[in-house]
């Protein structure tokens, strides 16, 4: 949004600034029930996990202090932005749609960080069931903070960027508002492909993390029941829980100690190292696992084709593939970030602090939770249908708005 | 360190209730207007709340996390045993966003705007009713941790005639600072003279409710004019906001808009000094008088010193922009720019 702001600014071609304002009230409708969810979170944590809010408050509630920050900073300046067309300094106007985006980013790497102290809790020594000597900065940067935070970061651009890229394809697909939605595609498909290109070995460091940290996640995201040198990385298949095997699996020898440690030959530890009780469901979280590492691979070969076809100026605008392939790619980034949070709160469980509390003790003792989950559920879907359903309404309104720019731009309070 | 948080925390829950409230108010406002006459409230009322209700829901989320990182006890034992009334009121502030977004982010206007339309004025009611409700909850020593059957430990700790009473006087003491604020915003003397009836109204049955929450606590053995008159903070609170009310009126009537405001937002503050004060520096008091105090039951002191200079901090980025961002739309809503 503030690089067609810029772009607006820099060459007077209203169309960025269109692109810049349609893209806004997206980002407006997210902002409102991002805001929503996130009230309900602060309170759910609490609602369903007393215990563990009791007392790992205390410790990893520095990353949310801060994430409330950020959070006030985006919404003012959001409030700035939205109302500040043809009101406030061209320069100031523009500042305000930039912080809006930094502070965002802020936002989310300072809640990962609070999920990955969980994933590697840190900050404060467990003696006999006592947290003492508590440290909120250390466990703000805990070993597994940054590679959770650069993994999820890049994801976030990579799915936004698809998404909106993928709907703008769409469009110009149906020859609607071509140079509107062409300029539009081109800043999302560049970033989303950068993302999705980097993606990959962001992946490869946060798996590294994994097997250093957490053994029993990585070898239920690999499905590896059984110890072994040469460990291999297994593609797909279907994990058989109960006798430990995985059918239907391609297996490369060696691959997946190579990835770990850099090494065909070492061996990884498997399941069959990790106490019973300690162990997560491998079925689910190989399935996420496959499903997440499938999509981003397909995200970055489209990525790779897109960028390809942009160096060689091959005449692709023309031929329509290219968009086809990123109208397929408009679901892909969420199922696949979607998928890759199945990986990591299935993968730590039985622990809700890995290696220091179960998630069973951690829950509210309160009978009948299950009927505040149908609610909190229910609230959730009932969001997603909402903004998908005011996405495309705003989107459907594009040719009435855009489409003779000059008298429209009036309308963006309307 | 610990003051400057106790600080904050009862900062924004008073901004809350002032900012929150009169936001929830608006809507409760147009709620019991008639049908006839709603659109015209509405369209006041839009005015006035619509550029910076994001904001308002970070003062509930900024106590909140207070909460949890500085008093985790206090929290955690909030959230057992008030579930419920927790989980309706999230549900009114979920409703009443998104009905809100629909209101005015959706770009194609018909028919199912009267369908967001309902769903807003219902959950502007409910919200403060719950808030309400769980607040007197916290003070009302009903609470029982030692309960063993589900309706005396997670239902009858918040619904009985006391805090069902505070709930019914939060939601007129917002509908009166809404009123007293849209006084400001008439663009019309018709419009001027429906907001103060309207705020007349509400003051008349905040005052009602008033009374039901004394009547209902003595009949709940909550020495409640004992808290609030049996010490000095106490009545000289309760004293300046009658003086300040009857100050309100005079102005009102002669025409004044923006000091009323100031001191609507000055009842609200007296009311919830009087009633916290008392409890200071206790939080929750549960049956059998075990209190939950904001200094025994505080997080160690490594992360409540970093928690307070995170809200220093904090604050000196975000307290400028915000009022400055208040200030702009003062200024523009007054100079009719902003068009709904």
């Amino acid at each position: 949004m503030a690089v067609s702001h810029y772009k607006w600014l820099k060459t007077k071609n209203v169309a960025y600034q269109n692109v810049a304002k349609a893209w806004s009230k997206g980002v407006a409708i997210f902002f409102a029930t991002g805001a929503v969810s996130g009230t309900i979170l602060s309170f759910e944590l609490g609602l369903l996990w007393p215990k563990f809010m009791e007392h790992a408050g205390p410790i990893f509630g520095m990353p949310f202090s801060l994430e409330g920050t950020a959070f006030f900073i985006e919404a003012i300046a959001l409030g700035f932005f939205l109302y500040g067309w043809d009101r406030l300094n061209p320069r100031f106007h523009w500042f305000t749609g930039l912080v809006v985006g930094i502070s965002g980013l802020a936002s989310g790497i300072l809640v990962v960080a609070g999920n990955s102290w969980m994933n590697s809790p840190a900050g404060f020594d467990y003696v006999n069931g006592q947290y003492v000597n508590i440290d909120p900065i250390k466990a703000m940067f805990n070993k597994a903070w940054f590679s959770e935070a650069l993994h999820m970061t890049l994801a976030a651009f990579a799915a936004t960027g698809f998404a909106v890229a993928g709907v703008h394809a769409l469009m110009i697909l149906r020859k609607q508002n071509v140079q509107f939605h062409r300029s539009a595609f081109k800043i999302a498909a560049v970033f989303a492909c950068v993302a999705a290109i980097l993606q990959p070995f962001a992946g490869d460091i946060a798996a590294k993390s994994v097997a250093q940290r957490q053994p029993a996640k990585l070898a239920a995201m690999e499905a590896y029941f059984h110890t072994q040198p040469n460990s291999p990385l297994l593609i797909g298949g279907m994990p058989n829980e109960k006798e430990k095997k995985v059918d239907y699996a391609i297996e490369i020898p060696g691959m997946l100690s190579f990835l770990v440690y850099d090494n065909f030959h070492e061996t990884v530890k498997g399941m069959d190292q990790i106490p019973v009780e300690d162990q997560p469901p491998v079925a689910i979280t190989h399935y996420a696992f496959q499903i997440m590492v499938g999509l981003g691979m397909f995200m970055m070969l489209v990525a790779v084709l897109y960028f390809v076809a942009l160096w060689f100026k091959k005449n692709w605008q023309g031929s329509n593939w290219l968009y086809k392939l990123f109208v397929a790619a408009i679901p892909m980034g969420f199922i696949a970030v979607e998928a890759g949070w199945t990986v990591t709160e299935v993968g730590r469980q039985p622990w809700i602090i890995q290696g220091i509390m179960r998630t069973a003790d951690a829950v509210t003792p309160m009978p009948g939770i299950a009927y505040s989950f149908y609610i909190f559920t229910a609230i959730y879907i009932s969001l997603s249908i909402v903004v998908i359903f005011l996405l495309y309404r705003q989107i459907k309104v594009v040719p009435v708005v855009y489409d003779k720019p000059a008298p429209a731009l009036n309308l963006n309070n309307a | 360190m610990q003051y400057v948080i106790i600080t904050f925390l009862w900062l924004a829950i008073l901004l809350y209730l002032v900012l929150g409230g009169a936001d929830f108010g608006a809507g409760i406002i147009e709620l019991f207007t008639p049908t006839s006459m709603r659109s015209r409230t509405r369209k006041a009322a839009y005015q006035a709340i619509g550029p910076i209700w994001e904001a308002n829901h970070m003062w509930l989320i900024i106590a909140v996390v207070i909460l949890f990182v500085g008093f985790p006890v206090i929290y955690s034992t909030m959230s057992i045993y008030l579930h419920i009334p927790l989980v309706i009121m999230l549900l009114g502030i979920t409703a009443r966003g998104t009905a809100f977004v629909f209101r005015n982010y959706d770009a194609v206007q018909d028919n199912m705007q009267a369908v967001y339309n309902r769903i807003f004025l219902v959950s502007s009611f409910i919200t403060p009713l719950f808030l309400g409700i769980i607040a007197g909850s916290a003070v009302s020593g009903k609470i029982n941790p030692e309960a063993t059957d589900f309706l005396s430990a997670y239902v009858f700790c918040w619904l009985n005639w006391f805090c069902v009473a505070i709930g019914l006087f939060t939601v007129a003491l917002c509908s009166f600072l809404a009123s007293i604020y849209l006084i400001g915003e008439a663009q019309d003397e018709y419009d001027r003279k429906s907001f103060v009836r309207k705020a007349a109204v509400w003051n008349v049955v905040a005052v009602v409710c008033g009374a039901l929450v004394f009547i209902a606590a003595y009949f709940e053995n909550i020495p409640l004019i004992k808290w609030v008159l049996g010490q000095p903070i106490g009545l000289t609170a309760v004293i300046a906001a009658s003086i300040s009310l009857v100050v309100l009126w005079l102005l009102v009537i002669r025409g004044k808009a923006m000091v009323p405001r100031v001191l609507a937002g000055f009842q609200a503050t007296m009311i919830l000094l009087a009633i916290t004060y008392v409890h200071f520096p206790n939080f929750l008091i549960l049956q059998g008088g075990e209190r939950l105090s904001l200094f025994k039951h505080q997080a160690p002191d490594a992360t409540i010193n970093a928690l307070g200079w995170a809200l220093l901090i904090g604050s000196v980025f975000i307290l400028p922009a915000l009022v400055y961002l208040y200030y702009r739309f003062q200024k523009l809503s007054h100079d009719g720019e902003i068009e709904h």
